[in-house]
């Protein structure tokens, strides 16, 4: 079984008797349980201190991956985050640092 | 009483639609398929269906709304030719592979290129393994009956597969022809209320379609598939028979013509099955054993029947309309051959590829057809099984 599902919603080699018609998942908001992160290549650091918290990122990642609590960026999501660098970019504070994967 | 009406089959297959008054119809015109959305769109804005009539930009987004409709729950209809079946081509397979229910008329026309809109078989043969049940037509009132009949097919639980209804653009989509319609309540009690299993705008349970399968679930994913491809022989067959109890016309997965005491028979699809069945006849009256087969449904292949059928033969003449670029006959041919093989048949079989791009198909053909039969059963072999027929030699 693959180590990248926390949680198969199919499980994998489920007989061919037993799975869904046409492979129909029946859990929404599947998307979260497959991980994403070890595709990255580049990753972005984020440095608190320069962070404002004005949410600029926020709306331009495209794997939901920057955190949000009670109206403040908290963090980066590195399961989910595929190091796009689109934040990097965005952040008109320069708070994420963008380094390679491993380097950091 | 069942209405009789003259209508072309593109007609008779736009009032079918109207009886079976499907959820949606997303459709992009195609010549010679172009009728049917334009008849039934006629419909649409009479207010004498319910549909959700979708006009499209091209025929992938056609399918690709289709395909979207059954994910909703919807019952789906469309319709194409050639090129526009040949636009389709990705998206059939995720049609099939979602397991949506579906009902896509194809007039069959010649596949560019060279570009030609008349009839042979070469766009929906491409589309032979793409996973969809095809059904094909001799004639109008075939085309009508085969319409209503797939749904009831294609929505069958133990199939849930869409389903092509094939049938030759001009000869039979235009000719127009005295046939008879079913009253419209008994088309709708017969094709009933769609109720799929898992739909998406069901709130009760969400569910995602059409998901990624790597390795560990695309395998069972094409088995379960196949599985339904498998079941639907049997379900075509019981469909035929309801369809038998409010028509009084009999289908089967094939039509064995004279067959019975037939020595040299020749298998073939779609209008030039008339021709066929007149030269039958007279070589008949002349006391010659032949005998023919129309192929009504070549997806799932009927194999194990056709063999049966075949197996009293001496000799056999398969006809493609169209090529196969195996350079090895037609798939007809290929398909026809390899079940009598698996089921331990040998009859002298030849290949005949006819008709490509609207080439008429006359008596004369078919009975140098049957004289070829004679010499092959003279001579005890075939010397050259992969021939043209009508094709101008120099």
């Amino acid at each position: 079984m693959s180590k990248k599902f926390e949680h198969d919603i199919i499980p994998a080699y489920t007989p061919w008797q037993e799975t869904t018609p046409g492979g129909v998942i029946k859990e929404s908001g599947n998307a979260h349980h497959f991980k994403t992160g070890d595709w990255r290549a580049m990753k972005p650091i984020w440095d608190p201190d320069k962070c404002k918290h004005c949410m600029m990122c926020y709306p331009v990642c495209p794997d939901s991956s920057i955190i949000i609590k009670d109206q403040k960026m908290t963090g980066i999501d590195y399961d989910h985050c595929k190091g796009c660098g689109v934040c990097v970019e965005a952040c008109p504070f320069k708070a994420f640092d963008y380094v390679p994967e491993g380097e950091e | 009483m069942a209405i009789r009406d003259k209508l072309s089959g593109n007609e008779a297959v736009a009032v079918a639609m109207r009886q079976i008054n499907p959820d949606v119809v997303a459709a992009f015109p195609i010549t010679p398929s172009t009728e049917i959305p334009q008849y039934f769109s006629a419909f649409v804005a009479n207010g004498q269906v319910d549909t959700e009539f979708v006009p499209v930009e091209s025929e992938h987004s056609a399918m690709s709304a289709c395909i979207g409709a059954g994910t909703a729950g919807a019952r789906t209809m469309t319709a194409t030719s050639a090129n526009g079946l040949a636009l389709m081509w990705e998206m059939l397979y995720i049609a099939a592979s979602c397991k949506l229910p579906m009902v896509l008329s194809v007039v069959n026309r010649a596949l560019s290129g060279p570009i030609n809109i008349h009839n042979d078989h070469s766009d929906s043969m491409g589309a032979r393994d793409s996973g969809w049940i095809q059904l094909y037509g001799e004639n109008n009132q075939e085309a009508y009956d085969n319409a209503i009949m797939a749904v009831r097919i294609a929505e069958h639980a133990d199939v849930q597969l869409p389903v092509m209804n094939c049938y030759d653009g001009f000869i039979t989509s235009h000719a127009v022809e005295n046939i008879e319609l079913i009253e419209d309540d008994k088309v709708k009690a017969f094709v009933g209320q769609y109720k799929p299993s898992t739909y998406m705008l069901n709130s009760d349970e969400q569910i995602a379609v059409g998901p990624l399968a790597v390795p560990t679930h695309y395998f069972e994913h094409k088995r379960q598939q196949a599985e339904s491809m498998r079941n639907s022989k049997e379900v075509i067959v019981e469909v035929a028979k309801a369809f038998k109890e409010i028509s009084g016309r009999e289908y089967g997965l094939f039509e064995a013509y004279k067959m019975e005491d037939a020595e040299r028979a020749i298998v073939l699809i779609g209008s030039s099955v008339g021709t066929a069945k007149f030269v039958v006849d007279a070589l008949r009256e002349k006391g010659e054993k032949v005998g023919l087969i129309k192929v009504r449904v070549f997806r799932p292949f009927p194999a194990e029947e056709l063999a049966q059928s075949l197996k009293g033969v001496k000799t056999v003449a398969i006809l493609d309309k169209c090529d196969g670029f195996n350079a090895k006959g037609g798939p007809l041919f290929s398909e026809t051959t390899s079940a009598l093989f698996v089921n331990g048949y040998t009859p002298l079989a030849v290949n005949y590829i006819y008709g490509l791009g609207g080439r008429d198909v006359k008596t004369t053909d078919i009975e140098k057809v049957y004289s070829d039969l004679s010499e092959i059963v003279t001579a005890n072999k075939v010397e050259d099984p992969y021939r043209y027929l009508g094709v101008v030699e120099a």
